[in-house]
C-alpha cells in the first residue's frame, strides 16, 4: 500500500501541453504513473504524448475516469484550475506552481469545503515537489530514482530537503511508502496533520518522517496530533535554526513572526509530544534507522 | 513588500479611514510649506523609514512653530535611524511626513493579519494602544479582542461593532471605529495585503477617531495584479544585494557570518545553514538558486555572494531533481574562473547526473574541495576557514 496514489490511479495533467508539464509528464509516465490525458483549454481534441487533450477537466474526467490531477499552470490562474478540478470530481489535486497569492488560497480552501466529505478533493501544495509512491507512481517534480520501496512515510514542506532525507534513508537501505511535499506557502492545501492521518491508516507504513521549517503553527498542531492519535513512531526535524526573525527565507511561509515560529521552539514542541527529533539534518537517515530498529516489526510481533 | 507610513495612510484614507491632515516633504523648506498648508499651531515631523519604534529612535519630532519644523526636518533628513527592527546598521531618512498634531484622549491598537491557523483574515484589537502588539500580548493579554473574518462574506458590521464595543468605546466613537475597521478590512482584501496595522488609533479630545500611525505589508505573490501598490516600492529601503538577487530570480537574505552559501531549495538551504552552525561555523547568507539553476544563474549567485566583504569561504550544496549536476558543475567551474576565486570553495553535488558533475569539477584542475554528504560539506567548509577567521565564525553564532 501507499497513500494518495499508486500505479493504478488514473491521473491527468492540467496545463498539459506546456514545456514544464510536458517534461514532467514524460518523467511520470516513465516512472509508471497511469497518465490518462491532460487539459489545455483550446487544445481539446488533439493528442499530446500519445494521450488525449481536453478543453475542460469535466470532459477529461468523463472520458478517462481520472481521479487525480497535477497542475502546472501559472500562479495567476492556479486557483481557478484547482477549483475546476474539485468541481469536476477529481479527488487529489497536486499543485506544483509557486507564487499563488495567499488570498487565492483562502478562496480555494473555502471552495473545497463546499463539497461533502465523501467527495471532497484533497489538495497537495502549492509550491511543492508533489507526491511519489515509491516504485509505483509519481505526480511531482522529484528525481524518481532516489526513492525506493520500503516502510517509511515522508512528509516535508521543502522539496530538496525531502530529497536529502530520502537519499540518506536509501544509503542505509531504508525505503519509502509515499513521499509528500506539502509546500512552503503560508496556506497549504493539505497540512502535516492531513498526511499523518493517512500514514497512520496505511498498513504498509511503519514510521513517518516529518520535516518542517520556521513559520506558522502547523508543526505544533501536527505534534499534538502525533501525541494523541498516532501509534507509529514519527521522526521530526525543523529547518531554520540560523534564520533571523522577520526575514522571509525563500518560501513565502518561512518567516518567524510569532511566538512558537522558530526552529528551536518547534523542535522542542515536537520532542515534548514524543516525536524523535533528528539532532541535525545530516542525521535524518540514521535517526530513522534507530527508530525502526527499536520498533518491533509487525512480522515479528507476538500476538497477545 | 512594505510601504511607508504616509503611503499606507493615503491608501487607507481611500477606504474611508480617517487620518490627521498631513503631507510628504523631501526638504526642510517643503516641510515648512506643508506645515503652513496644514494650518494649526502644532505639527509632528515624522521620519519615513520602513520600521516601527521610530519615536524611541528620535525619528519623530513635535513642533510648535515654523522654525522648529525647519530644524526638525534639517536634523532628520539624511540621519541614520537605528531601531530594533532595522538592525544595527539602521536606515537613512530620505523622506518626512508632516502632520497636524492632535490632542489624544485614548490610544487603541488595531491589526489585521493573515492568520495561518484559521487560514483567514483576523482582526486583533486592544484598548492598550501605543505599544507593540508583542508587548500588549505580554503585559495585557486580557485586553486583546480577536475576530476571524469569513472570506466569502467579508467583515460584517456586527463583527466590527463587537470589536469596537469590546474596546470600551462610547456609542459615538463606536460608529467611527466601525468605519475604520470595515475600511481597513476592504483595503486588506482589495489590495492583497498580508498585514494592516493602525497603532495607535486615537480618540481625540473632541471625539474624533483617527489613525495616527499605519503600517501595511503586501503579498509579493499578488503584486502582479496590484500595479498601484507595487509602484510604491522604495528600493532605497532594501538591501542592494537582495534587490540584485531578485533580478536574477534568486532568493537571498544577508546574515552576519562568513561562510557564503549557494543552495537549491529553501528547505535544503536552511538545513545546510543549520549544519554549518552544527559544525561550528556561521553562514553569511541564505541563497536559494531555485529549480532550473543554469550555469549563468550559478555564476550570478557566485558574484552576489562574493560581493559580501565578510566572506571567508564558500559552500555550494545542490541536490539536483529537475536540475542536472553536470550543468551545475559547469556553472561552478565557469564562475570560479570568472571571479578568480581566492577563498576556499566546497562543493557537494547529489541527485541527477552526479557522477558527470563530479567529473567536471575534478577535471577542471581548480582547487575545489568536494564532499559527498551534507555533513562532510559542512565540516569541510568550516575546516577550510583560515584559523584567524574561525573565532569570528563562532562569534557570529550568538547573533
Amino acid at each position: 500500500m501507499s497513500i494518495l496514489i499508486d500505479e493504478k490511479t488514473p491521473a491527468i495533467f492540467q496545463g498539459f501541453t506546456g514545456d514544464k508539464a510536458t517534461f514532467h509528464a514524460k518523467e511520470s509516465i516513465a516512472y509508471g504513473t497511469n497518465v490518462v490525458g491532460g487539459v489545455t483549454p483550446g487544445k481539446g481534441g488533439t493528442r499530446h504524448l500519445d494521450r488525449p487533450v481536453f478543453n475542460t477537466v469535466k470532459e477529461a474526467v468523463r472520458a478517462t475516469g481520472a481521479t487525480a490531477s497535477i497542475i502546472f499552470v501559472p500562479a495567476a490562474f492556479c486557483a481557478d484550475s484547482v477549483m475546476e478540478a474539485a468541481n469536476a470530481g477529481i479527488r487529489l489535486v497536486v499543485t506544483i506552481t509557486d507564487g499563488i497569492p495567499a488570498q487565492d488560497m483562502m478562496m480555494v480552501k473555502r471552495y473545497l469545503y463546499r463539497f461533502p466529505k465523501e467527495r471532497r478533493t484533497t489538495m497537495v501544495g502549492p509550491n511543492c515537489a508533489g507526491v511519489i509512491s515509491a516504485g509505483k507512481a509519481m505526480l511531482g517534480i522529484m528525481p524518481g530514482h532516489i526513492y525506493s520501496r520500503g516502510p517509511v512515510g515522508l512528509v516535508t514542506r521543502s522539496g530538496t530537503l525531502g530529497y536529502e532525507a530520502a537519499s540518506q534513508m536509501n544509503a542505509l537501505g531504508i525505503g519509502q511508502t509515499t513521499s509528500v511535499g506539502i509546500g512552503g506557502d503560508p496556506i497549504n492545501g493539505s497540512s502535516f496533520v492531513d498526511m499523518l492521518k493517512l500514514f497512520e491508516e496505511d498498513p504498509e507504513t511503519e514510521a513517518v518522517v516529518m520535516i518542517g521549517e520556521i513559520g506558522g503553527p502547523q508543526e505544533a498542531e501536527a505534534s499534538l496530533f502525533v501525541k494523541e492519535n498516532m501509534t507509529k513512531p514519527v521522526i521530526g526535524y525543523v529547518a531554520g535554526l540560523t534564520a533571523p526573525k522577520g526575514r522571509r527565507m525563500g518560501h513565502a511561509g518561512a518567516i518567524i513572526s510569532a511566538f512558537g515560529d522558530t526552529a528551536a521552539e518547534k523542535a522542542e514542541i515536537m520532542r515534548s509530544a514524543g516525536l524523535i527529533v533528528a539532532p541535525s539534518p545530516a542525521e535524518l537517515g540514521s535517526t530513522v534507522a534507530e527508530a525502526l530498529a527499536k520498533k518491533p516489526s509487525k512480522r515479528k510481533m507476538v500476538p497477545q | 513588500m512594505d510601504i511607508h507610513e504616509y503611503q499606507a495612510k493615503e491608501l487607507l484614507a481611500g477606504f474611508g479611514v480617517a487620518i490627521p491632515r498631513g503631507g510628504v516633504a523631501y526638504s526642510p523648506e517643503q516641510a515648512v510649506y506643508r506645515a503652513s498648508e496644514i494650518g494649526g499651531s502644532r505639527w509632528v515631523v515624522k521620519a519615513q523609514i520602513h520600521s516601527g519604534a521610530r519615536g524611541k529612535a528620535g525619528g519623530i519630532k513635535v513642533c510648535s512653530n515654523e522654525d522648529e519644523v525647519r530644524q526638525a526636518a534639517k536634523m532628520l533628513l539624511g540621519k541614520r535611524l537605528v531601531t530594533h527592527q532595522t538592525g544595527p546598521e539602521g536606515r537613512v531618512v530620505h523622506r518626512l511626513y508632516v502632520e497636524a498634531a492632535v490632542p489624544i484622549e485614548r490610544e487603541i491598537y488595531i491589526g489585521l493579519v493573515l492568520d495561518r491557523k484559521s487560514e483567514r483574515i483576523m482582526v486583533v484589537a486592544s484598548a492598550q494602544g501605543g505599544m507593540e502588539i508583542e508587548e500588549i500580548a505580554r503585559n495585557a493579554p486580557d485586553t486583546i479582542v480577536r475576530e476571524v473574518v469569513e472570506p466569502a462574506v467579508g467583515m460584517t458590521a456586527f463583527q466590527a461593532r463587537e470589536v469596537a464595543f469590546g474596546l470600551g468605546l462610547t456609542p459615538a466613537q463606536v460608529s467611527r471605529a466601525v468605519t475604520t475597521l470595515l475600511g481597513s478590512y476592504r483595503a486588506f482584501r482589495d489590495l492583497d495585503a498580508t498585514m494592516v496595522e493602525i497603532n495607535p488609533l486615537v480618540v481625540t479630545n473632541d471625539g474624533q477617531v483617527l489613525a495616527l500611525d499605519c503600517k501595511m505589508t503586501f503579498d509579493d505573490n499578488a503584486m502582479f495584479r496590484r500595479p498601484n501598490v507595487s509602484e510604491l516600492r522604495d528600493y532605497a529601503e532594501e538591501d542592494p544585494r537582495e534587490a540584485q538577487a531578485a533580478e536574477f530570480g534568486l532568493n537571498y537574505v544577508a546574515l552576519d557570518g562568513n561562510i557564503g552559501c549557494i543552495i537549491n531549495g529553501a528547505g535544503l538551504a536552511m538545513a545546510t545553514m543549520d549544519m554549518i552552525k552544527h559544525a561550528g561555523g556561521a553562514p553569511a547568507n541564505f541563497l536559494d538558486v531555485g529549480g532550473g539553476a543554469s550555469p549563468d544563474r550559478v555564476a550570478a549567485a557566485f558574484r552576489l555572494v562574493l560581493s559580501d566583504p565578510n566572506i571567508d569561504a564558500m559552500l555550494v550544496n545542490i541536490f539536483a531533481g529537475i536540475n542536472r549536476c553536470d550543468w551545475v558543475a559547469q556553472g561552478v567551474v565557469q564562475a570560479t574562473r570568472e571571479t578568480q576565486l581566492k577563498i576556499p570553495l566546497v562543493v557537494r553535488l547529489a541527485g541527477t547526473n552526479v557522477e558527470e558533475g563530479r567529473k567536471i569539477l575534478k577535471e577542471s584542475g581548480l582547487p575545489i574541495i568536494t564532499a559527498d554528504t551534507l555533513a562532510e560539506a559542512a565540516d569541510r567548509v568550516v575546516a577550510s576557514l583560515p584559523a584567524s577567521r574561525k573565532a569570528k565564525a563562532s562569534a557570529g553564532n550568538g547573533q
